[in-house]
């Protein structure tokens, strides 16, 4: 077995083992951190795989971003766990029939029968001086550059949508308005009172 | 070496297993969530294996733009949450029954 081979194995009983954790802990903070570790260990599955710069873009956007996202939502939330996990115990022995026959079903489409190495040969490693970004950016911004601009598109509405949902007027809070503070006169806040001068 | 039916066996291990947590967890909207995540990755890691194999960068490129929507979909569906637990005080997928009539 090459290091290469024994890399790869590593990480992906490690990504197997995180992604069966995501779905079996009882609490979701767990399985978020669990979902941490399976998006980390495929980034060292992408990154044997020669995509360096979707390897670090998977660590910063998901894990730093969307990852966070689903920590501070899953903690800002009071949930009942207890009801949530009622029926897990049920449904088991028929999520587990459905998962291995679909894993066997699908082992037999993309197992080595057809995708093994004599069928599609493994190819000659990057030279040294290669630069995946370089050449990912190549294509992205000549052949894709209308995708490339949809998808601005679609992470603008991603935010509006996101703060148009979250959004709410509270009539408890207490904030400044400005122009109401700039259009005030003298005659609204001082009043002259007249008076005989005491002694 | 690594073969291509490696890539795409840890693919398919973990799109099942994505499923089987749909399954288990058809309550809580969160894991819900996380499970459409995982989905998302085990087609991702298909993607960047028949990239890496077949020496083509296109599949690189969609790898780029499923993170994109996957990045969109969470913000917005965490979104809808919040207000659906600020409105309703539940995340449970089965009291969300205002629409049956």
């Amino acid at each position: 077995m090459t290091f290469e081979k024994f890399v790869f194995y590593v990480f992906a009983a490690i990504l197997v083992f995180a992604a069966t954790m995501v779905i079996t802990r009882r609490n979701p903070v767990h399985s978020a951190l669990f979902l941490v570790l399976a998006f980390f260990s495929s980034a060292g599955i992408w990154l044997l795989a020669e995509a360096e710069f979707l390897a670090i873009v998977l660590i910063l956007v998901y894990v730093g971003a969307v990852m966070v996202l689903f920590l501070f939502v899953v903690m800002m939330l009071d949930i009942d766990l207890a009801t949530l996990r009622a029926g897990f115990i049920r449904h088991m022995p028929l999520a587990l029939l459905m998962a291995v026959v679909m894993a066997v079903e699908l082992f037999m489409v993309v197992g080595p029968g057809n995708f093994g190495l004599d069928k599609v040969p493994a190819p000659v490693a990057q030279a040294a001086d290669y630069n995946n970004t370089e050449s990912l950016g190549s294509v992205l911004y000549t052949v894709y550059m209308y995708p490339f601009e949809i998808a601005a598109v679609i992470l603008l509405v991603g935010i509006i949508a996101a703060i148009g949902l979250t959004m709410r007027k509270r009539p408890e809070t207490k904030f400044q308005d400005p122009s109401v503070q700039v259009k005030v006169k003298k005659a609204d806040r001082l009043r002259v009172v007249k008076m005989e001068a005491e002694d | 070496m690594i073969a291509l039916s490696d890539y795409l066996i840890l693919g398919a291990i973990l799109f099942s297993l994505s499923i089987t947590g749909i399954f288990l967890n058809r309550k809580n909207v969160i894991i819900l969530l996380m499970c459409i995540e995982l989905m998302l990755l085990a087609v991702n890691i298909n993607f960047i294996a028949f990239s890496h194999f077949l020496g083509d960068s296109a599949g690189q490129v969609f790898v780029f733009f499923i993170l994109t929507v996957a990045a969109a979909e969470a913000a917005i569906g965490l979104a809808i949450l919040v207000v659906l637990f600020r409105n309703r005080r539940t995340i449970n997928v089965e009291d969300l029954d205002t629409l049956k009539g």
